[in-house]
């Protein structure tokens, strides 16, 4: 038990200190643009939890990247790079969107049960969608051996553009904005868990899903098989584990917590797609998110924590103490720059032992 | 023109260079001869730049001398080639010669210089090559001849070739031959690292013999026979007799018919091999690397598909089934490369147990972890693993604990069928004879042997019957009780057949 704290501490003092160092690099552009760092960061504080609504909305930012860091994570695991989360989460998006205002409740359900079955299948329309839309990449990988970092990266401009093209030529609602239809209110996420925020059941959704994760790639069979495959696939190959299956299996994985994601923040929050003008940006956001919280389930919840923060008290400095929002990018870069230099400065150790180690 | 004196290297508990004492004089081709894993690599490696010693010193034309880079050994005159050539295969070939030194003027590169150049030093040393050739559009050979120009064109006086025969054709091997001779004539000295015989006695004029980290002697080449340069590398003194009663063999358990395999190249790395391992017998497949040992277990275990011929466990065909099935139907497999293939190095000890047979640790659809911790825990006793820690990183143990790691879980799974690919490679005297005792034990209780090393003493002390590959095919089967090291090592060097 000792040991495992021991190394649960390693694991936290690189982030910790990256988010130390990306505050104080924060301060010297804050001091930089002529403004009071400590006012900037009173404001910073009173955005992220002043109050219990302010905590609320900060917990609202952290929400789908608690799912799109799960995503990520996952795929790392697997040793895969799944940099189409942007177009998955867009895939996610019309599917949930979609299967809320298509489908009708029956009027004699009990208005609980409607409103559980409804974002129920809601939710399993997006995850499907995006999941399967994820897979693509995956089988070209193992079957065909085309890098998956390429097609589908590839993929999320294909899911812009085509989404954008179903919307406004099959979805569109005839009525209204560039958008479709509200969805029906069976199918809504409910709202005001505190009062005065938007906080929705999503946040409820992404820890079950941060738990669901972590039971899956450490204690079920196929979880140990995606794993095995991600850290050595020539072993997983000799025990006899399908090295291509699992690459498509942990594709489609990492596609459904991108969808779900998307799906949650549809019915709790849009409750509609609009016209996408581009990418909403929690995909590549996932990225940075499994980075600092080291594509571990527990990490990931905390690291989305820390980019929710930010980008709620980026919100506060500007509206406060007129410090630009984009320094929080600036915190926020630098958090990532250390936690990434760390990865690589282990790498070179690792290489320099190895070459000391192994006798030609 | 060299001398080392007293060189020692140690790589944890092993020792690759146990004071060795080189001379070398100018104008000479010095072979150093040795099996693999001898330490001829090493020491060279010491001398390059790439280890420090833990002991000894160099003297350069009666110089100490204290190399502590590659870029050092280069400026000091000693060039090396590596057996894995080190080029960019987009560049052409001026271009990998005088790259990290180029020729230029008024801070431009100067490539019509460099072209020049590369083109003098090929003439006056006989190495004819296409400068403004790209790497990936020549030959292997001339690959080679470019690697010996970039060592050239940085003034290297002693020339190491490491292992530089074992990429080339035949009529490629005459043509470096050639090349050799030009360059002591004009003044160069040459150290060729090399496990084959015939060549020694073709190209070079003094060879020393390493065997397991220790020079042996240093002999004129042309003094002494084939038999004789293999019996000094293999060494007389067999340290490693494994007590063991006479074979009795029963039924046949795994038959292979006709494989053969074709090498990433398409070249055939395997041709028409056929052979039986029946209960209670070790057969042993000897050779020098890459003769298509690492292909034809490829082919039997299923990790490679594309091969001709059959394979049969117990009369059933088992030819080309997923890896996982041929392990399900009795096949054991200690793999050659244990930290690529056999272990999950960032898995525990209790992970890596049930690699292969996960499925089988589970309960209400979870891994049961006390069960697998239940199962390492019993192997680390029976194996004697070090330190006993289930929860321990496979990374984190030493080589001869991960192979016990190996060794243990793939006695453990009871299969009838153990194939054990180089099982004692970089271990110790005593992890080598445990793992010996360990396999005889699977022999005596009546399970199929097959094992497959590039360790001659280690074939004729463990297998009942031995197969020698050579240029993937099997050349000669012997018996134990008729094994001679001379003659097995002829075989191994091709010197039983023209070819």
């Amino acid at each position: 038990m000792d040991k495992r704290l021991r190394s649960a501490l390693r694991e936290v003092t690189v982030p910790v200190l990256a988010i130390f160092a990306g505050f104080l690099v924060g301060t010297i552009f804050i001091l930089a643009a002529g403004k009071n760092p400590l006012e900037a960061y009173q404001y910073f504080n009173l955005y992220v939890w002043g109050d219990l609504s302010k905590f609320g909305e900060t917990l609202v930012s952290t929400t789908p990247l608690i799912m799109t860091g799960l995503a990520i994570a996952l795929a790392f695991r697997c040793g895969l790079f799944n940099i189409g989360a942007e177009g998955q989460y867009l895939v996610g998006q019309v599917a949930t969107a979609w299967a809320g205002f298509f489908f009708t409740m029956p009027a004699w359900l009990p208005p609980a049960v409607a409103g559980f079955i409804h974002p129920l299948v809601a939710i399993l329309v997006g995850m499907l969608a995006a999941g399967l839309y994820a897979a693509i990449p995956g089988l070209l990988k193992a079957y065909r051996g085309v890098h998956e970092v390429i097609n589908s990266i590839m993929l999320n401009y294909v899911a812009l553009f085509f989404t954008h093209w179903f919307l406004l030529n099959r979805l569109r609602d005839p009525s209204g904005s560039a958008a479709t239809p509200r969805i029906h209110e069976t199918a809504d996420l409910v709202q005001g868990l505190i009062k005065g925020s938007r906080l929705h059941m999503g946040i409820f959704i992404a820890l079950l899903a941060a738990f669901l994760v972590w039971l899956f790639l450490w204690k079920t069979a196929a979880g140990y098989e995606i794993r095995s495959v991600g850290f050595a696939a020539g072993a997983a190959e000799y025990a006899g584990i399908n090295v291509k299956k699992n690459i498509v299996l942990a594709m489609l994985l990492s596609g459904s917590l991108i969808g779900l994601a998307a799906a949650v923040q549809t019915l709790g929050l849009a409750r509609k797609f609009y016209e996408p003008m581009g990418f909403a940006g929690f995909g590549f956001d996932g990225i940075a998110v499994a980075l600092v919280g080291r594509n571990h389930p527990l990490g990931v919840v905390l690291a989305a924590f820390l980019f929710g923060a930010l980008d709620r008290g980026g919100q506060g400095m500007q509206a406060g103490a007129d410090v630009p929002k984009t320094v929080m990018w600036v915190v926020q870069g630098t958090v990532i720059f250390f936690v990434a230099a760390e990865g690589l400065w282990r790498f070179l150790q690792n290489r320099r032992s190895k070459k000391e180690v192994k006798p030609a | 023109m060299l001398k080392l004196t007293g060189i020692t290297k140690r790589f944890g508990s092993l020792v690759a260079n146990d004071h060795i004492d080189l001379e070398v004089s100018q104008g000479e081709i010095h072979a150093l001869l040795g099996e693999n894993g001898a330490g001829k690599s090493t020491l060279m490696n010491v001398l390059y730049g790439l280890y420090t010693p833990d002991e000894g010193t160099i003297e350069w034309k009666g110089r100490k001398v204290d190399i502590k880079s590659p870029g050092q050994a280069i400026s000091l005159g000693i060039g090396m080639v590596h057996q894995h050539f080190m080029l960019i295969p987009v560049f052409t070939v001026a271009e990998n010669i005088v790259l990290g030194s180029e020729p230029r003027r008024q801070g431009r590169l100067d490539m019509e210089k460099a072209i020049a150049d590369v083109e003098a030093i090929s003439n006056r040393y006989g190495l004819h090559v296409d400068p403004r050739a790209k790497i990936e559009n020549i030959t292997v050979g001339q690959q080679q001849r470019v690697e010996i120009l970039k060592a050239l064109y940085r003034g290297a006086e002693l020339l190491i070739l490491d292992e530089p025969t074992a990429v080339l054709t035949p009529q490629e091997i005459q043509e470096l031959g050639q090349i050799m001779k030009n360059l002591v004539a004009q003044g160069r000295t040459i150290i060729i690292i090399t496990h084959k015989l015939k060549e020694i006695r073709q190209f070079a004029d003094r060879v020393s013999v390493i065997r397991r980290g220790k020079k042996i002697t240093t002999v004129e080449a042309q003094g002494k026979s084939e038999a004789e340069l293999a019996a000094l590398m293999v060494g007389r003194e067999v340290v490693l007799r494994v007590d063991k009663t006479e074979a009795r063999p029963t039924k046949t358990v795994i038959q292979v018919q006709g494989l053969t395999v074709k090498a990433e190249s398409g070249f055939p790395a395997v041709r028409d091999v056929s052979f039986h391992v029946r209960a209670g017998e070790i057969v042993g497949i000897a050779g020098v690397d890459g003769n298509g040992q690492s292909e034809l277990i490829e082919a039997i275990t299923g990790l490679k598909k594309s091969f001709a011929g059959k394979v049969l466990l117990n009369g059933q065909e088992i030819t080309r089934m997923p890896p996982g099935q041929i392990r399900e139907a009795g096949v054991g497999h200690i793999p050659e490369d244990r930290q690529k293939r056999g272990l999950v190095l960032d898995f525990t000890v209790a992970e890596n147990m049930v690699l292969g047979s996960q499925r089988k640790y589970q309960t209400w659809g979870l891994l049961n972890y006390r069960m697998m911790t239940d199962l390492a825990k019993k192997v680390i006793e029976a194996f004697d693993v070090r330190p006993p820690e289930p929860e321990y990183m496979a990374r984190s143990l030493s080589g001869g604990n991960q192979q016990k790691v190996i060794v243990g879980r793939e006695i453990t799974r009871q299969p009838e069928l153990m194939i054990a690919v180089q099982p004692t490679r970089g271990l110790d005297v005593g992890a080598i004879e445990f793992i010996h005792k360990r396999l005889v034990a699977e022999r005596d209780a009546g399970k199929a042997v097959l094992l497959v090393s590039l360790e001659l003493d280690e074939v004729m002390s463990l297998a009942d019957r031995i197969l020698v590959m050579y240029k993937g095919q099997v050349v000669a089967e012997v018996a134990q009780q008729d094994a001679t090291e001379e003659a097995l090592g002829l075989l191994m060097a091709g010197g039983g057949q023209r070819g």
